[in-house]
């Protein structure tokens, strides 16, 4: 895959308030995404990150606003506008078709490619296949026998059939071995070569902050702290939250 | 008893079998889409029946009237949403789709006497007139309430049922119809005849059947309608619009039933109130495979097909009774042997 240069802002998200009912799941919530970037949001179990990831897909209602591809997003946003406009999400619970084939859930990742008179599904798939060769080997098996990481092989890959300008990952190494959570983190370095934004939701902040440019820490809601990663790395507080037991290791 | 009448009974049992297959398919697709209970299956069948009567006998039918005022209707909803969000380009196909084409079938039928038609013509306008009906019924019924409970979704079914019986009778009449047979063809088989139309209707069936499995499992569409029914929030992030899977698998419904309805006209006098005890016994085929598995509902709807049949001769009387109460060790089988999986409800 070829490399790109083109650095514009492709996500900015300002004052993101998201409310289940009376109680606020987030709070304020701003950040900013540029593509062929990989951004990650690193925080403790129920922080809100997944909240965010399914506002942002247009499944919860929100206050605040959102800009993508420099249009502001009103009212009627709605999860078919943004998969059409290129972002989409692999969800935490990878929500496959679990009666169906490995090649068949791929083929509905490009549904909406289909809709809009694309014909080119095969050449995409080949290249999923590519960057997956295990899923090419189980094309026909049933999305439900797979294993865990095949599994979330499985969802990315889905999510690439959409041929995606953002793509959005929640927990991506969430229930897997060591091994298999290496593999899948290499292989969304090698997407961000492609030009692809990546939004990277992780509890592994270890392995997050090593593959990402830059990185938000979300705790009970809010953004506690921001910076390259590097840097955020390399400071105290997320050593001592989040990296400290994993240094030790 | 003698094997004349059995192979007769039999006989019966498979056609009706196949019409009851048919509309358990139709059920089983909604429910598993849509989680909508479809009570109003039944009521495409007399519509698709009695429209083509209509036809036949060089009356307008009334479910144009109904096509156009339902039409009207959702160029209402869809047009508001449309001027809202300021995307006119899409405003002339809408109303073109639900008012023009509704208002040229109208002329049309005034202009040209339907019944000197050729049959096929005859059958393929009751089945334009009633089809598009399912897809607007979805639209302005079930589709405000796509995120309901099921119990909200069947009482709005049992609505639409109810509102559907009455308009039947208005536009109808009381007086059941009975159109000409198809074919007048007539074969023999170990002694018994076997009427043409019997073969046709299970030949008819056995085909739509075949062609609804090539449609599910070959057609990106198809495979969309599975997807959207194993895994909602996985659909919707493909960019598979739960009210496309709604639209798509209510014109599917319709046209299952309205198919039904002419494949049976020929057979049995339909009145404007006959579609949902066809539909109801349908709907035992579907609670046989659990309103879950295809293949499961068409040979519980074959089964209650034979059932009733065996039973019209033996009791008649509790022909109904019969066939109803097969739901009982139905429904006790399947809850001792179900496995209790955990439903994760969004």
């Amino acid at each position: 895959m070829k490399t790109h240069h083109d650095h514009s802002v492709i996500l900015e998200v300002r004052d993101l308030t998201v409310a289940y009912g009376k109680v606020e799941a987030l709070h304020q919530v701003s950040l900013t995404l540029r593509r062929g970037e990989i951004v990650t949001v690193i925080g403790p179990n129920g922080a809100g990150k997944s909240t965010l990831l399914a506002a942002l897909m247009g499944l919860l209602p929100v206050a605040g606003e959102i800009v993508y591809l420099g249009h502001v997003q009103g009212r009627e946003r709605e999860v078919e506008y943004l998969v059409r406009h290129g972002m989409t999400l692999v969800p935490e619970k990878r929500e496959l078709f679990a009666e169906m084939s490995v090649e068949d859930n791929l083929l509905l990742g490009a549904f909406d490619r289909y809709r809009t008179g694309h014909r080119d599904q095969i050449e995409t798939m080949d290249e999923v296949f590519e960057l997956f060769p295990r899923l090419d080997e189980r094309r026909s098996q049933l999305a439900g026998t797979l294993s865990g990481g095949e599994r979330q092989m499985l969802a990315m890959g889905r999510a690439l059939m959409a041929k995606p300008k953002l793509l959005m990952l929640d927990e991506p190494s969430l229930g897997l071995a060591p091994l298999i959570i290496k593999e899948i983190f290499r292989i969304i370095s090698a997407l961000k070569e492609s030009g692809v934004a990546i939004l990277l939701v992780e509890q592994n902040a270890r392995a997050a902050l090593q593959i990402a440019d830059y990185g938000y820490v979300l705790e009970t809601g809010e953004i506690s702290l921001a910076g390259p990663s590097k840097e955020l790395a390399a400071d105290r507080r997320v050593i001592d939250a989040y990296l400290g037991l994993a240094h030790k290791n | 008893m003698d094997l004349q009448i059995l192979l007769l009974l039999g006989q019966d049992g498979i056609t009706n079998g196949a019409i009851y297959a048919l509309l358990a398919l139709a059920l089983v697709l909604v429910f598993t889409v849509t989680r909508v209970i479809f009570i109003p299956q039944g009521e495409f069948v007399a519509y698709g029946a009695l429209t083509l009567a209509s036809l036949q006998t060089d009356k307008v039918p009334g479910t144009v009237w109904l096509l156009l005022g339902l039409g009207i209707i959702v160029a209402l909803l869809d047009g508001a949403k449309l001027l809202r969000e300021r995307r006119y380009a899409k405003l002339p196909p809408l109303l073109i789709a639900n008012i023009g084409v509704p208002l040229i079938a109208a002329a049309g039928l005034f202009a040209m006497p339907p019944a000197q038609l050729p049959l096929a013509l005859q059958v393929l306008i009751a089945m334009l007139l009633v089809v598009p009906l399912g897809p607007m019924i979805y639209r302005v019924a079930f589709q405000p309430l796509a995120g309901a409970s099921v119990l909200v979704l069947l009482i709005v079914s049992v609505a639409v049922h109810v509102a559907l019986i009455g308009l039947g009778l208005l536009f109808f009449g009381a007086e059941g119809s009975r159109t000409p047979a198809f074919t007048e063809l007539s074969f023999e088989l170990a002694g018994a005849p076997l009427q043409g139309q019997t073969i046709l209707v299970v030949v008819a069936s056995a085909l739509l059947i075949i062609g609804l499995y090539f449609f599910f499992e070959r057609t990106l569409y198809g495979k969309a309608l599975r997807a959207t029914a194993m895994n909602r929030t996985g659909a919707r992030l493909m960019g598979i619009p739960p009210a496309l899977a709604g639209k798509l698998c209510f014109t599917l419904a319709a046209a299952i039933g309205a198919f039904s309805g002419i494949l049976i006209a020929p057979i049995t006098t339909i009145y404007y109130d006959s579609g949902f005890l066809i539909g109801l016994k349908g709907f035992v085929g579907a609670i046989i495979g659990g309103l879950a598995s295809y293949p499961l509902a068409a040979l519980g709807a074959i089964l209650v097909g034979l059932l009733e049949s065996y039973a019209s001769f033996y009791a008649s009387a509790f022909k109904e009774v019969i066939v109803f109460t097969l739901i009982i060790p139905v429904l006790l089988w399947r809850s001792l042997s179900a496995r209790h999986v955990e439903e994760e409800e969004e």
